[in-house]
């Protein structure tokens, strides 16, 4: 199997002080794979340093067999919802459709080709009877969910999702869960930034445990083993009886 | 308001006058759109006050004002980056620090070279002097400005609504802020002999956040803030002239009186029509 991302030797700092140190890895194509660790542990500045959307110190990083930079419209990423401003004057359909904007290059316009595609991705996440409201006025799953689509109408072969469970309903993490497992299934490589350990082993195929330096990375049950959890979480002792007792 | 009319037929300042204040109308209404999304008003405040020094150098050497207004906002906004990226100062903190400098080197080179009544021209605009030669290079700008946003349309959307994904698939998003600094700079170069200096900030944002209060389309809120700047700018010539008011204060209010109205009104956003929601709920819940 090809590997959707080599990862060796990354180093990444924010104003001069370290937050990844040494991190290598690598993900095989049509994989789902879960960054968890403890607050702080750096994983979302990972998934922003794969993107360059943060300088990295130092480091290689393979992406789909190539440099990122060829690469960059083959992937989706989902920003953590904090991150939007659900004021701004858009509705759902429009938010989907910018989905197709890096394959459309400069000066061109969405087209019906566009737009078909975006409903087709809205119907995906059973969104389509909100295709006329503006964002800020759903749920926080429902948002979510669109910006699900929005990737989806990307027509990525990676996809990087950063805590996309934050602050939404049972019924819309289920559906995401769903339509994350479909695209692995299909060959896709999902990256997912998770803070909740519980459901980690149901949601994904591996799992990249990282506290500035990478722990572990491999299937779900080599990872998740006491020793591992310890190593990561040390410090948060309230967390780790809680994993202990299960 | 009929004299106001035969008036425009008869004079050709004041057709001049009228074509000048509804381009600027028309593009900072457009411009203002994507500061105020954004969260730029005071960078808008900022970068039209920068402008000064530039028209003054201009001057002196003679040449076009655009190229010295360009030159010395892109400057002034490059500064702000600059002193923003590189300390612990807030970024409000350094857009004061970098506009009050160029605003204060503006009125220095301005009051040595040339007398003080040029300096008050360009700080409060007197659109009734309006010559040819303004007129022109306004509908010029305006069609740079209106052909850009045009062009760019999409570019700028996804930058302003979701800059990380913008930066993510490869757009150069602080090229398109630079850009924007430019074409804040011609807005503002466009705007001097309508509101002058001091009162474009009000012309970038007062019509583009009443339509803002008016729609939850992009699209919409840009043609519905040229469409307020351009209400603002043919009523408040029109009040100017008939009561001999200064003509940028008269327009800004004009604006401001639209804002206000949106504020109270607006079908979504409105004031009142909130409250009646607010007391029906409330009603229907005892």
């Amino acid at each position: 199997m090809k590997n959707a991302m080599t990862v060796s030797n990354l180093h990444v700092s924010y104003y001069g002080k370290e937050v990844l140190q040494d991190i290598g890895f690598t993900i095989s194509e049509g994989t789902s794979v879960g960054i968890i660790g403890p607050n702080g542990a750096g994983k979302s500045t990972l998934l922003k340093s794969l993107l360059n959307l943060i300088p990295k110190d130092k480091g290689d990083i393979t992406i789909l067999g190539s440099t990122l930079k060829e690469v960059r419209k083959r992937i989706a990423y989902v920003p953590q919802r904090s991150t939007i401003d659900w004021d701004f004057p858009i509705t759902v359909k429009d938010t989907v459709l910018i989905g197709t904007y890096p394959t459309l290059g400069i000066f061109k316009r969405p087209g019906r080709k566009e737009k078909e595609l975006a409903l087709k991705c809205l119907e995906k996440v059973d969104m389509v009877a909100f295709q006329n409201r503006q964002i800020g006025e759903l749920s926080g799953g429902q948002q979510q969910r669109v910006f699900l689509a929005r990737a989806l109408a990307q027509q990525a072969d990676l996809f990087l999702l950063d805590e996309p469970f934050v602050g939404i309903d049972a019924t819309s993490e289920e559906m995401i869960v769903n339509i994350l497992k479909e695209l692995r299934d299909d060959g896709k490589t999902i990256i997912v930034v998770h803070h909740d350990l519980n459901k980690a082993e149901k949601y994904f195929d591996e799992l990249l445990l990282l506290n500035k330096e990478l722990i572990a990375k491999g299937r779900v049950k080599e990872v998740f083993t006491p020793k591992n959890i310890v190593s990561a979480y040390g410090g948060q002792l309230s967390f780790l009886d809680e994993v202990m007792a299960k | 308001m009929m004299q106001f009319i035969e008036a425009v037929m008869q004079y050709g300042f004041l057709q001049k006058a009228l074509i000048t204040s509804v381009m600027v109308g028309i593009i900072s209404g457009v411009v203002g759109c994507f500061i105020i999304l954004r969260g730029m008003a005071l960078m808008g405040d900022a970068i039209s006050h920068a402008v000064l020094p530039g028209v003054a150098i201009s001057f002196m050497l003679g040449i076009n004002i655009f190229f010295g207004a360009v030159t010395t906002g892109i400057l002034t906004a490059i500064g702000i980056g600059f002193i923003n990226q590189n300390s612990r100062i807030k970024n409000d903190s350094s857009i004061g620090i970098m506009f009050t400098a160029a605003f204060a080197v503006g009125i220095i080179l301005i009051t040595v070279l040339k007398s003080s009544t040029d300096l008050y021209h360009i700080l409060f605009g007197n659109v009734l002097a309006v010559r040819p030669s303004d007129m022109w290079i306004t509908l010029i700008v305006g069609i740079i400005v209106l052909v850009s946003v045009f062009l760019f349309y999409k570019e700028l959307l996804v930058s302003s609504f979701d800059p990380i994904m913008s930066q993510a698939y490869g757009l150069p998003n602080k090229l398109i802020h630079y850009f924007l600094m430019v074409l804040l700079t011609l807005v503002t170069v466009a705007s001097l002999q309508t509101v002058g200096i001091i009162l474009v900030v009000a012309m970038l944002i007062t019509p583009a956040s009443t339509a803002y209060l008016l729609t939850d389309r992009l699209s919409t809120m840009i043609f519905l803030s040229a469409l307020c700047g351009t209400i603002s700018a043919v009523i408040g010539l029109y009040l100017s002239f008939t009561y001999n008011l200064a003509s940028g204060a008269t327009i800004v209010l004009v604006a401001t009186a639209l804002f206000f109205a949106a504020f109270i009104f607006s079908p979504k956003q409105g004031l009142l029509l909130r409250a009646i929601r607010v007391n029906r709920q409330k009603s229907a819940v005892l």
